[in-house]
This record gives structure tokens, C-alpha cells and sequence, in this order.
């Protein structure tokens, strides 16, 4: 797992070698964690601040109304499951879940909110905020300008 | 004006590194893939940089105590005393130093007449035999060889002795090999080294990065903490090359007159790199473990990607180095080298850069990327099956 953390190129031939074990091995181990539902999917790591599609990505705080029966669950599963949301949390604290949406402009997102999410029986409110640049994404610093220094090929 | 005459002979008699040498080809080529790098890939942990920033916001600024700071010396008596068994007076012996090369050059100049004799390991770090010309002393290599996975062997050092050895240097794990030296025959060793009488410098700058068993420290053995002088720093476990921050804690007689030099050639450590040291040994030591874990699964991928190819590999214990032999090839450690950077474009660091005795090897650091360690052992690989098949061609002819 920590290999599949760390690879950029996760295609099974590069980690069976660097694990040492046959390609068969590792699809077969891959496909063990895909039926499982361990391993989920790929998600590539883009530097947003480069030439990558300009989507703009929101976080809501959305406070709501917890049930008899499973308390957040429902209302939760019912938020994730619009294409919008990106991922979907519930916290602890001022408010409830924590909403990652994207879409293709403002507007866009701004229907969503007020259009879908807000008007879902048991939504008390809703914070919008909108993310304007990233600085790190899964561990990784964007423009970072650490690897541009001069350092030695070969040194003793 | 004839610079010949302003050279003093020892330092013009002096051999060229071969490491430098190396550098400046793989220099002009920057594209080139580097298992050439005998440091750390990975950054100095945030925390330990954040330290320094935050002493040069609070402005200091200054020099610090000729020994290092008393904060520092503290940090590192207690971190000895768990790591490596020996507990030592942070007051009186304990010396901050810019970095372990430092240490060994003037515990060298410290200890060292014209003449007197110093017994070490080779293949071994570039520096360990010029240290000693420098020092006026005469190096005398004692060989560790492919057959013991160049771990320590006490009955060489035993047989190489001679009147005149004065001191007994050490560096387990080593830089190259990544041998390293088991609870027994440091026992030998030790016996051997109080019998005749010898003062021990073990550089252990490699000791948090040991994959097999626990580090020992020759320090630890009984009554071998009264003639050892013990070198470690933060270069290599804690990322911290740059910062160029070591020390050295031995008996304090020894301390005293290496301070002695320490304070008219260098004065202090740089504050800010000890500053840095301090956060690291308070809170650095889960980055160490994350990086040692980082190194083991490199190591177990390399080592066995080399033995594969043909390169015959024992497995480095410690370090974070690979010492392949290239003798199948036909090919002595420099021609390969440098046929591999020029056909293939990867850097490996001739054997023979570290000692006479690292001939037929290569050094190949694992201290980067998995994706670049893949890339380069299938371009060694296509080299080595290229150099094959055209003996085979000129065997036919």
C-alpha cells in the first residue's frame, strides 16, 4: 500500500518489479483490493496553478438535521451522491458535513448550492467558500521552488 | 612566481579525488540519471528548517560557545546515552563540530605526530586517508572484502598491525559498502585495541540507518569509552547535509585539545545550523524512522534488481548504498562507469574513488526515487546484456 502512496507510475509491471513479485501477482493482489473496495480508483495529483482545466472548487459547511434512524447517514449519502460533490465528511464541531464541490464556473456551483443542496429537506444551512489557489494537494507542495537548487550529480 | 614552490609537499603529493573527477563529466550532463549522491534525497524535515527560521527571526545571530551550545551538548549527551549506550559530560565531552569531516581532521591533528600510524578499513570514505597526510600520520588501508559482505574483520586489522599505530579509524556503516559490524567482532576489535594500545575513531554517521539488528557502537564495549572517540552528526539520518553540523564525544582529555584547534581554525558551529540540530534530536527522531523505512525498501529493490542483472551484490546491512561488482562485465570499475554514463546515462561512482581496494566495484546510491531507481537498473541492465554480447562477439572472432 505505502508502494502505491509513493509510485507515480502505478501500472503493475513497475511494481511487480519493485516488489519483487510477478506481474500476475500484483494484478491479481489489485483486483483482491478493487473487489474489496480498499483500492477505489487513481486520482492524479495536477498542479491546478499550471495549464490544467480551470474548474473553480468550492467547500461547504452544511449544518442539517440528524435522524431517529442512522442519525447523518442518510443525509449525507443522499449529498454525495450528486456528480458535483467531490467528497463528502462529517465533523465534528460548528456544523455537520464538509462539502468539496467542483464545477465549471461560479454560476455553476452556485446553482448547485442554492438549486440542490439547500433545498433538501433537513439542510438547515449552508457556507459556501470558494478556494481560490492551492498551495500543497496530498502531500505535495505546489511550486515548490526547493528542486530547482543547485546540487551536485555525484558527491562523496 | 612558480606555484610549485608555494605548495607545501604533503598537500601537493596529495592524489586527486576521484570523485571529483567523476562530477565534472557527469556534470555536462544533466539529464543524467544520478546514483551518484552521497546524501540524502529527501529535504530536511520542515519542522527542523522551521527551527532555524524562527532562531534567525528571534536574530541569533551570533557565535556560540567554542564547544557548541550548552542546549546542544545536552540534546546530544542524552541522545548518546539512549541510542548509543555511553553517556558523556556535556560540559566536558562533547565538541560541536562543522559536520563529522571537521571532527576527524582535528581529532587527527590532535592526536597525530609526524610519523605515527593509523590503521582503517578500506574501501572507505574519500577522506579518511587524506585526513591523515594532512595530519603528518601515515594511513595504513586494512582491506574488507566482497567475502564478508565487507563487514568488519578484527584478524586483518590484527595482521596489518605494526609499531607506530597510534590510532584505529572505523566507519560501520560504511560509505561505500554498507558493511557494517556485529556485536562479536566489535568485541574482538576492542580487545585488540586496548592490548595495543590504541586510540579509536569511529565515525558512526550512518548508524541510524541500520536495517539488520541494532547498531553497536564500539563506544558501548566495556572500557572502550575511555579511548574512543565517538563521531556522529546530522548529515545522514536527519537529511541535514547542508546544515553541516556534527560532534564528537570522546574522554576529556581528548575533547580539550581538539577544542583547541576547533576554536582558532573554526570557532563555532553556525548557530542556526544548531539551532536546527536541537529540534532534530527533540523532535526529529519519527522523520529518521520514516526515511530509514524509505531507504530498507530502496535497498531490498536495488540489491536484488543488481543480482538479477548479474552484477553479483551482497546486501548492505546499513548506509544507503549498493556496492555491486562489475567483474562479469570484463570491464575495471572506471570504464564501466564511464561507459554507462555515456551510453546510458546513468551515474555510478567508480569503486576504486574510495580506496584501492574498492576495485571492480561500483557504488550506487539508493537515496533516490523509486521511479528513478526502476528507470536506471533496466538502463544498467540493457548496458550490461550490450557489453555481454559484444564478448560473446569478440570471443567468436
Amino acid at each position: 500500500m505505502s508502494i502505491l502512496h509513493e509510485t507515480a507510475d502505478p501500472r503493475p509491471e513497475r511494481l511487480a518489479k519493485i516488489l519483487g513479485c510477478s506481474v500476475e501477482d500484483v494484478e491479481n493482489e489489485l483486483e483482491e483490493l478493487r473487489k474489496n473496495k480498499t483500492l477505489l480508483g487513481w486520482v492524479p495529483i495536477l498542479n491546478s496553478n499550471l495549464n490544467t482545466p480551470e474548474l473553480v472548487r468550492a467547500v461547504i459547511e452544511v449544518k442539517i438535521s440528524p435522524e431517529r434512524e442512522g442519525g447523518f447517514n442518510r443525509m449525507a449519502m443522499r449529498i454525495s451522491k450528486f456528480d458535483e460533490v467531490e467528497s463528502c465528511y462529517l465533523m465534528s464541531g460548528g456544523y455537520d458535513l464538509l462539502v468539496f464541490v467542483t464545477g465549471e464556473n461560479l454560476k455553476s456551483v452556485a446553482s448547485f448550492v442554492s438549486e440542490r443542496l439547500a433545498t433538501i429537506q433537513g439542510v438547515l444551512s449552508t457556507a459556501t467558500h470558494f478556494l481560490l489557489r492551492p498551495y500543497k494537494d496530498h502531500g505535495h507542495i505546489l511550486d515548490d521552488k526547493i528542486e530547482h537548487l543547485e546540487k551536485p550529480s555525484v558527491s562523496p | 612566481m612558480n606555484p610549485e614552490n608555494f605548495i607545501a609537499d604533503h598537500v601537493s603529493s596529495l592524489p586527486r579525488s576521484g570523485i571529483r573527477d567523476f562530477f565534472a563529466i557527469v556534470s555536462e550532463m544533466p539529464q543524467a540519471i544520478s546514483l551518484g549522491i552521497g546524501e540524502p534525497d529527501f529535504i530536511t524535515p520542515w519542522k527542523i528548517r522551521e527551527a532555524s527560521i524562527y532562531a534567525l527571526e528571534q536574530g541569533k545571530t551570533s557565535y556560540t560557545d567554542n564547544r557548541g551550545l550548552l542546549s546542544l551538548r545536552k540534546e546530544i549527551s542524552k541522545y548518546c546515552a539512549s541510542f548509543f549506550g555511553p553517556e558523556y559530560n556535556p560540559e566536558s565531552e562533547v565538541l560541536v563540530t562543522v559536520g563529522v569531516s571537521e571532527a576527524i581532521d582535528i581529532a587527527l591533528r590532535a592526536v597525530l605526530n609526524p610519523g605515527d600510524k593509523v590503521l582503517y578499513h578500506e574501501p572507505c570514505y574519500v577522506s579518511y586517508s587524506p585526513s591523515v597526510t594532512l595530519a603528518f600520520g601515515e594511513a595504513i588501508p586494512v582491506a574488507t572484502t566482497p567475502g564478508q559482505d565487507f563487514s568488519l574483520d578484527p584478524e586483518a586489522f590484527e595482521k596489518a598491525w605494526q609499531p607506530g599505530c597510534k590510532i584505529l579509524m572505523l566507519n560501520f556503516p560504511t560509505n561505500p559498502t554498507g558493511g557494517t559490524a556485529d556485536f562479536d567482532k566489535l568485541e574482538k576489535l576492542a580487545k585488540f585495541a586496548i592490548e595495543k594500545d590504541l586510540l579509536v575513531i569511529s565515525d558512526e554517521i550512518y548508524a541510524e540507518l541500520t536495517y539488520e539488528g541494532e547498531h553497536v557502537s564500539i563506544a558501548s564495549l566495556p572500557g572502550m569509552k575511555e579511548r574512543t572517540l565517538l563521531l556522529h552528526g546530522f548529515s545522514k539520518g536527519f537529511a541535514m547535509t547542508g546544515f553541516r553540523v556534527g560532534f564528537g564525544c570522546g574522554p576529556d582529555w581528548l575533547i580539550e585539545a581538539m577544542m583547541k584547534i576547533h576554536q582558532y581554525c573554526m570557532m563555532c558551529a553556525p548557530i542556526l545550523s544548531q539551532e536546527a540540530a536541537i529540534e532534530a534530536l527533540r523532535n526529529g527522531l519519527s522523520d529518521v524512522s520514516r526515511m530509514r523505512e524509505q531507504y530498507h525498501k530502496r535497498r531490498d529493490f536495488v540489491v536484488k534488481r543488481f543480482n538479477e542483472i548479474g552484477l553479483k551484490c551482497h546486501l548492505p546491512r546499513g548506509s544507503f548504498y549498493a556496492f555491486p561488482s562489475v567483474e562479469c562485465t570484463g570491464l575495471n570499475e572506471t570504464d564501466f562507469c564511464h561507459r554507462l554514463l555515456r551510453e546510458q546515462e546513468v551515474a555510478v561512482v567508480p569503486g576504486t574513488a574510495f580506496g584501492e581496494h574498492g576495485r571492480n566495484h561500483v557504488r550506487a546510491s539508493f537515496s533516490t526515487s523509486y521511479d528513478k531507481l526502476v528507470e536506471a537498473t533496466d538502463r544498467i541492465e540493457k548496458f550490461v546484456c550490450s557489453v555481454d554480447l559484444e564478448n560473446k562477439k569478440s570471443e567468436a572472432v
